[in-house]
């Protein structure tokens, strides 16, 4: 007679008691859901009181004031805005400005803290000393003390615009920003971007042939002077055969300020600098860090493969690092946003500066502006730290101990 | 700024969650034995603290005015210095107690913000101030012209209306607070900075140079500053808005810092029941007989205090203009105290 195996006890309704009570079991269960139902009592009490509250003074509250015209300009948009429009357009506006300066601000502040890491490390003791000592020089000095010292003292020290440092005539540097020739596409446009996206997708493909082929059979290719002919080559050709695709407007002095062109306001120039350089600092021993952790065997392991050591840092040391470097990154990242709030001491127009400043005293909504103007730093935020987790899990996968 | 602002909504939001409106400001300011007075961070002639740490100007008298009508001590105030963008949510949380600050009566202020005007302590305009170097005569020449501008207040869209009204186009630089827009502004930021015309000349004194810049003679709005307190206290409110009143009935009566205890003894009847030999009108308020000459003994009359601050007798020798008496070519005029 066979005899049959004894099933195991069920695990399934033991795994949902520990996960919806934890150790505690069905008691936890309770206690937890008792705790969350106080919380919500708790937040309802609030709003609904402060709603009744405000209602007693008679304060206006609610989200209508935002269809309202707001009747004040802004001097930088990324989106066409007029002082008609209404405060949701401002909010837009404010929000592309937060945005535009934090990521042009991450991406600097990454490129700089990654070259003053590796200018700290490099074995050469003038440069080590000098990045050591931009380290210790910006992190130590207040951020908005840095801000003000860009505009206030390095960009303010330009000329005004009637005697602006032009370049070619065409562009110009003075403390009212940098104008430059602004390019207004032609009919031959479309064609040229197409031809370009057409290119860059074709490089795209045969670095990828090209690495498999490395991979598989061991053969190099060049690829760059394929990638160089392609990128520059196929869109030349659709400008020849549909004409030029841009014609450029060319800024001129009228009155007061320059008319035409495009221009880069100085307030957006000093906050980017200032932001960049003092995160830079901070991501500069962020990256030193994640460096120093690798085992030096594995600098020694790349060197005796005949690599090069900007090779080995590229391919051994860096991806290693990575895994430290990444959680502590994502948080000056997050600081760098929240940090351009300080805009608002030079005139820059951010969220908080046009938003949670002009409008919240024009409507006096405070507490729906503060609220929207939190709500949306913490979404920035949360986004942020998604796409740093997500890059993480990637990179981890990749090292293969995901 | 941005901290303070969000520290004020929290206050406000936690006030409006746990307590009632605060409708009894006069005993909560005898309770505590002082007043809150919210004011602005530093403009000559206004409010600004002296080189002492004293704070003087024309709405600092405002409230040392009241104080002097409830303790009869003009000393007993704390000043709070607020932005112009902060200054609503201070007074709607219950951080102050009267708003002093250089804020213009609107209708949008007055139903919106869950406070009153109490009535106008300064009939202003907005303006622009240049450099004398930029050969400019007339605002209508300042097409194309960067200005700038403090944040949060009315004048940034009364710009906005201005330049659209006329055609012009214009860049505009806004900052937090009025002296980053002053520094701006000298720095060669800006062609033109822009608030009301009392703000101008009393900014112009911070200027290295205040000579090299000059006041353009248009007057783009209607700017009455008065100041303010919550709904919901109309005693309080009364208060308020009738130390203003005494202050402007003094100075109609003649009644001046030096004079004011012989006044007192005067006869006749309008005397009688403005120093309140005759009558109650003071307690009727919730003061006492005496509110006025208190009032007067503390900051002098309307006249006296306006020309201290910002007139004749001060670094910016306005003139009374459209802050003179009634009876004498402006509009300050003041219900009859009886």
């Amino acid at each position: 007679m066979a005899i049959e195996p004894r099933k195991p006890p069920s695990q399934f309704v033991a795994k949902l008691q520990r996960i919806l009570g934890g150790s505690a079991g069905w008691s936890g269960f309770v206690v937890q859901i008792l705790f969350v139902a106080a919380l919500s009592w708790i937040a309802y009490e609030i709003v609904a009181n402060a709603r009744a509250n405000l209602q007693a003074q008679r304060i206006t509250a609610g989200f209508g004031f935002m269809a309202n015209t707001a009747g004040f300009d802004v001097n930088q948009y990324l989106i066409p805005y007029t002082n008609s429009d209404s405060y949701t357009r401002v909010f837009l506006v404010g929000l592309l400005n937060t945005l535009l300066v934090s990521v042009i601000g991450i991406f600097f502040a990454t490129v700089i803290g990654f070259l003053v890491a590796l200018g700290r490390l490099s074995p050469n003791w003038l440069l080590s000393r000098v990045a050591g000592g931009y380290v210790e020089l910006v992190r130590n000095l207040p951020l908005l003390f840095q801000i003000l010292f860009w505009y206030l003292a390095v960009l303010a020290a330009l000329p005004n615009p009637r005697q602006s440092i032009s370049i070619f005539d065409s562009v110009f540097v003075s403390n009212r920003g940098l104008v430059i020739p602004k390019p207004i596409a032609n009919p031959g446009f479309e064609p040229f971007v197409a031809a370009l996206l057409v290119a860059i997708v074709a490089v795209m493909l045969l670095s990828r042939y090209s690495r498999r082929q490395l991979f598989q059979s061991g053969k190099v290719i060049k690829v760059w002077p394929y990638a160089l002919g392609l990128v520059v080559g196929l869109p030349l050709l659709a400008a020849l055969i549909f004409g030029a695709p841009v014609t450029f407007e060319v800024p001129a002095l009228k009155g007061f300020n320059f008319a035409g062109g495009s221009r880069v306001i100085p307030e957006f120039v000093a906050l980017t600098l200032a932001l960049s350089t003092y995160t830079a600092a901070f991501i500069a021993e962020i990256v030193r860090a994640g460096i120093l952790s690798v085992h030096k065997g594995q600098m020694e392991a790349g060197s005796s493969l005949g690599l090069q050591r900007g090779s080995v840092l590229r391919l051994i040391v860096i991806p290693q690092a990575m895994r430290v470097i990444l959680p502590p990154l994502t948080n000056q990242y997050l600081n760098l946003t929240k940090n351009s709030s300080l805009a608002v001491a030079i005139g820059y127009p951010d969220l908080v500066s046009v938003f949670a400043g002009t409008t919240l005293s024009q409507t006096g909504q405070a507490i729906e502006i503060i609220g929207i103007t939190m709500g949306v730093y913490l979404l920035i935020s949360l986004i942020t730290s998604a796409v740093m987790s997500f890059y993480g899990w990637r990179l981890g996968r990749s090292l293969g101990n995901s | 700024m941005k901290r303070v602002s969000l520290a004020f909504t929290l206050a406000l939001a936690a006030g409006l969650a746990t307590q009632a409106a605060h409708a009894q400001t006069l005993k909560t300011v005898k309770d505590r034995g002082m007043l809150s007075c919210g004011v602005s961070q530093g403009l000559p002639g206004f409010s600004s603290p002296d080189d002492k740490g004293n704070w003087t100007g024309l709405d600092v008298d405002i409230c040392r005015a009241v104080a002097a009508a409830i303790f009869n001590d003009a000393t007993k105030i704390k000043f709070v210095p607020l932005s112009a963008k902060d200054r609503f949510t201070a007074l709607q949380s219950g951080e102050i107690d009267v708003l002093s600050r250089n804020t213009t009566w609107t209708l949008s202020r007055d139903t919106s913000l869950g406070a009153n005007f109490t009535g106008v302590t300064y009939y202003d305009g907005q303006g622009f101030l240049v450099k004398k170097s930029l050969k400019v005569n007339s605002a209508l020449e300042l097409n194309s012209a960067s200005v700038c501008v403090q944040t949060g207040t009315t004048t940034e869209q009364n710009l906005a209306d201005y330049f659209k009204g006329n055609n012009m186009k214009y860049e505009v630089i806004a900052f937090g607070t009025n002296d980053e827009a002053v520094k701006a502004y000298e720095s060669g930021r800006c062609d033109v900075f822009t608030t009301d015309v009392s703000g101008l000349y009393a900014d112009r004194l911070k200027l290295a140079n205040p000579a090299d810049h000059v006041v353009l003679p248009e007057v783009i709005s209607k700017e009455p500053l008065g100041p303010m307190v919550r709904h919901g206290d109309d005693q309080w409110f009364d208060i308020v808005k009738w130390t203003l009143f005494a202050m402007v009935t003094a100075e109609e009566l003649g009644v001046t810092q030096k004079n004011v205890d012989e006044m007192a003894k005067s006869d006749k009847p309008e005397m009688k029941r403005v120093f309140g030999t005759d009558g109650n009108l003071g307690e009727q308020l919730g003061l006492t007989k005496d509110w006025v000459s208190r009032i007067v003994k503390a900051v002098g009359n309307y006249g006296e205090a306006f020309d201290r601050n910002v007139g004749a007798g001060s670094k910016l020798g306005i003139a009374r203009g459209l802050n003179a008496l009634w009876n004498k070519g402006g509009i300050q005029y003041a219900p009859p105290i009886r």
